[in-house]
Order: structure tokens, then sequence, then C-alpha cells
């Protein structure tokens, strides 16, 4: 019997997206989770804002740069924390050996990680987004297509560094798990979500401007502060993300041949 | 006590026999698998027919498990090689992974998820068709129509181990690994689940390779038994030929010696 084998099923992606759907659905905690931090950060920097710009006349003219920065880090922190709870939810389920089997590809695999992480993102950013027009007349939205601009990019990044998190679970068990929690906060000093480039000693700048999302944050400020979108940030900043992307499936793919190497895919726990 | 196994409709529609193929439905050639300085699995070679149930016996550390994961492509083998279905084991896998499946108690399957949630999930990701009806159908041969709206977590061990055995023949393989199926259940559940797998097998001429500790599961099951130890082939044979030839009663027996390492009396 010959069995036709597709290289890439959405059906096949449709069902693990369907599989966290269910347990995203089954757990009211993991739904509040979604939803609390971010707010959480929204408020308490969102009233920060609130009492610069009453000392400040930048902050008085830059209306939103704080909250906006949160936000747009959030979008990042999210975007790759929901991509790696999701992949990690099969750890701890010890789920990974039936997926291994099954005819699930890593690349369908990836492709509803980076779903998911939509999915999760949404849930707790746009709740978040509306109370920060209640709370502070910030309107996200009304960034419009710069918007766009700075949600692709900063996904794109998050969903690089997941995958590479993802690779080294795979490769190292749960003992590695502390790298989806915490590779993330690396990227806040080094890509300026709260301060522009220039604030960096110069050496530590060649770092920052080698990493998309300081293109979106200096982009960020450009709008806020100077009401310009500049276009050739974000292009910059993607083409980076197509590096760090491309990049971060080839470790990931090595991972996982390390992984079928040394016999770690049936063994996932620490 | 549980009822007894009603007669049901055949819900595994033979196939054509594969008795007549040329190649076996699995085949090992000198399979090695070495960690580090450690060789788990050493120069194996064995084929199984189509049709074949087959045990894969030895002792904790004999390599069994390592054997399997390199059959299912989860490992990929220092040297020789591993043909299941036809394809080169992990090069090809995707080609086998569609007609086959594992069960094992070692691996779970989400706990948060329904019973049905979970088949519906493993379905698409086999690509069954009509998998609304697959699913209930599975469910009334395995008795767990009535659990298909609970959670996984909440079923006691028997009753995920029929849940397991469920998402293992959703998509109706045509190769089926056993890794200790009916581990940690009481006789009666582990009886049922023998019942099972052997109509499965008689309707359906699936093969079967179970790995397992339990021996008369094997001289129920198994027409044929391969005893491993430290990462060797000990022996190979039908359970009547070891039994006679180690001039024992049970197979536990033969067990005994072979990983003790008295020599069989020819």
């Amino acid at each position: 019997m010959s069995v036709a084998v597709q290289t890439f099923s959405p059906r096949r992606v449709g069902a693990m997206v369907l599989r966290y759907w269910y347990l995203l659905r089954s757990s009211f905690a993991r739904l509040i989770e979604l939803i609390y931090w971010p707010a959480v950060q929204m408020l308490m920097w969102g009233f920060l804002q609130t009492y610069l710009a009453g000392q400040s006349s930048l902050y008085a003219r830059a209306g939103g740069v704080l909250i906006g920065a949160v936000m747009l880090w959030d979008v990042l922190f999210r975007g790759q924390l929901g991509f790696s709870i999701s992949f990690l939810e099969e750890m701890w389920s010890r789920n990974l050996g039936n997926l291994m089997i099954s005819p699930l590809r890593p690349a369908e695999f990836v492709a509803a990680l980076m779903v998911m992480s939509i999915i999760r993102l949404a849930i707790g950013m746009v709740p978040v987004t509306l109370l920060a027009i209640w709370f502070f007349g910030f309107n996200l939205w009304a960034l419009g297509i710069a918007l766009a601009a700075f949600f692709a990019n900063l996904m794109f990044t998050g969903w690089a560094v997941g995958i590479f998190v993802s690779g080294l679970v795979l490769r190292n068990g749960l003992g590695a798990e502390t790298f989806a929690w915490s590779i993330m906060f690396l990227f806040l000093p080094l890509t300026c979500v709260y301060y522009p480039v220039s604030v960096l000693p110069d050496w530590l700048q060649a770092i920052a401007w080698s990493l998309p999302p300081t293109y979106v944050f200096e982009g960020m400020r450009a709008l806020l502060i100077g009401h310009i979108f500049r276009a050739d940030l974000m292009i910059q900043s993607l083409a980076l993300n197509a590096v760090m992307f491309s990049l971060a499936v080839l470790a990931f793919l090595a991972l996982l041949a390390s992984a079928r190497r040394n016999g770690t895919l049936m063994q996932t726990g620490e | 006590m549980r009822r007894a196994a009603q007669p049901a409709k055949c819900l595994f529609p033979k196939r054509i026999s594969m008795d007549a193929r040329a190649e076996p439905a699995v085949s090992t050639e000198r399979l090695t698998k070495v960690y580090k300085t450690t060789a788990a699995v050493d120069g194996i070679s064995f084929a199984l027919p189509y049709g074949s149930i087959t045990g894969l016996l030895g002792g904790n550390g004999a390599g069994k498990t390592t054997t399997i994961a390199m059959l299912m492509g989860l490992t990929t083998p220092t040297s020789g090689t591993a043909r299941v279905l036809g394809a080169d084991m992990p090069r090809e896998r995707y080609r086998a992974l569609q007609r086959m499946n594992f069960e094992s108690p070692y691996v779970e399957m989400p706990m948060r998820l329904t019973v049905r949630q979970n088949l519906t999930v493993f379905g698409m990701l086999y690509g069954v068709a009509q998998l609304s009806a697959r699913i209930d159908e599975i469910a009334a041969e395995l008795e767990l129509t009535d659990l298909l709206d609970r959670p996984t977590g909440k079923l006691s061990a028997g009753q995920k181990t029929r849940v397991s055995l469920a998402k293992a023949l959703i998509n109706a393989p045509d190769l089926l690994l056993l890794d200790e199926p009916t581990a940690s259940l009481d006789p009666d559940t582990a009886d049922w689940v023998r019942s099972r797998l052997e109509r499965y097998r008689a309707e359906r001429g699936v093969t079967m390779l179970i790995a397992s500790h339990n021996m008369a599961e094997v001289e129920r099951l198994c027409e044929r038994v391969i005893f491993m130890k430290r990462g060797r082939i000990e022996d190979d044979d039908t359970p009547a030929r070891l039994l006679q030839r180690y001039g024992r009663e049970t197979l536990e027996e033969v067990f005994l010696d072979v990983a003790r390492g008295r020599e069989a009396a020819q």
C-alpha cells in the first residue's frame, strides 16, 4: 500500500491548534494569567507616565511613550512566552513522545505554536489596550499601519527566540525550561525598550542595533515624540528578523537531531 | 467484575493479506546504538513478517526500549539499519508513521483534555477519515463511550490505558508497537486489554511488537519471542521451542535462565 506523504499539512497544524485551544478553554487560571500581567504592567507604567508628564516637558510632549513601550514590550515578551509555553505544555503533560511518533512534522508543530502565540497574545493584549484607552486615553490602535509593522516585527523576534528555546528544551529536557521564562529579559536592556539607543555606551549600541526589536522601539519613539513613521527602521528590523528566524530554525533542527542521537525524545523529564 | 467481551461488529476492516509481501513489516540489520561508550543496542538483526506478533523480552537495560525508539524514528542508530513498513528509519520515517502507532503507559495523554478531545486531536494528526464516527466506534469497542467527555486525567489507571490504546488504534495501524501495555493494571483489566489486542490482531492481521516483563502475557499473545540481554539478541524462537530447549515449564523460567546466563540445553 502506498501512502501519499504530505510534506506540510494544514490539517495537522489545525489539530495542534485545536489541542492548545482545548487546553486553554479548560483552564480559567490559564486564561486569567494571559490578561493579568500585561494589565498590571500597563497600569504601573501608565501611572508613572502620568506622574512624569507633570514633571517633565518631554514626557508631557511625548504622551503615551511609556505605555506604548510597555505594551510593545509585552507583544515581544508574551509572543515568545505564548510560543514557548504551548511547547512546554507537551513536556509537562509527557505527551511529546506521542507527537514525535505521529505524522506531525517539525514545521507543522512550529506553525501551530506560532498561531497559538498570536491567539494567546490577542486574548491578553486586546483587553489591555482597551484598558489603556479607558485609564490613560492612550489608543495603541490609533498607530494604524505603524502598529501593524511594530507588531509583525516583534512577533517575528518572539517566534525566533521561542523556536530556539524549544530546541534547547527538546535537547536538554525540562532542566532548560528556565530559558523560556528568562531569556527574553536579556532583550529588555539591550533593545532599549524605555530609552533611546544613544543612552548606551558605543560598544553596547553596536549590539543593540544587531537586535531587531531595537528598531521597533526606536521607531515607536520617533512616531510618538517626533510624529514620524520610520519605514526604514521597520525594513531593517524585518531583514534582521529574517536572519534571526532562519538561524533559530537551523538551531532547532540541529537540537532536534541531537535529541534523536542522544535518545532524549522519549525522556521528557529533567 | 468487568462484563465479558460482547460479540461486536468488526470494527477493524481486514486489509488485503500482507503475508504475501516480499519485504517484512520490520527488519533490522546489525542495528546498533551507542551512548558515549555504552552500547545500548549492539548489532541486532531480526525481521518481523507482516501479521506476526512478537514479544521483545529482556531485563531492565537490555535495550528493548532503545530498539523500539529506533524503530519509531525517535532515536537515530549509531550504525546498522532499521526498515519499517518499507521505509528506512529515521530518514524516511514520515512514509511509515502514518501507518503505525505506539502505546506505552510511560507516554501519557494530555490530562486536561477530555477523552474525545484527545482522540479528535490524534485522529486529525493521523488524517483519519470520518473521525467522529471512528471515535464512536473505537470508544464502543474499548468500552469508553461513557468516558468520552471526561477529562483524561480524572480516569483510573485502567481507563487511561484503554484511552492510550484507543489513541494507538485510532489510525487502524498496520504496525503496533507496545511497551509494557499492561504494566500496573490489575489482572482483570490486563486480561481485558490482552483479549482486545488478540481480537484486533485476528480482525486486521496487524503486525505487533510487544516489549513486556509479563511472561504470561507474552506466552498468551506472542507466536515468537526475542530475548535481549546487554543490547544483544540472546535467543529468538517460538515460546514452545524455547520451553523445550531450555527444559522449562514457563517462559518466566526461561527468562531467568537467559537473564542469569544459563545456556539452553542445545
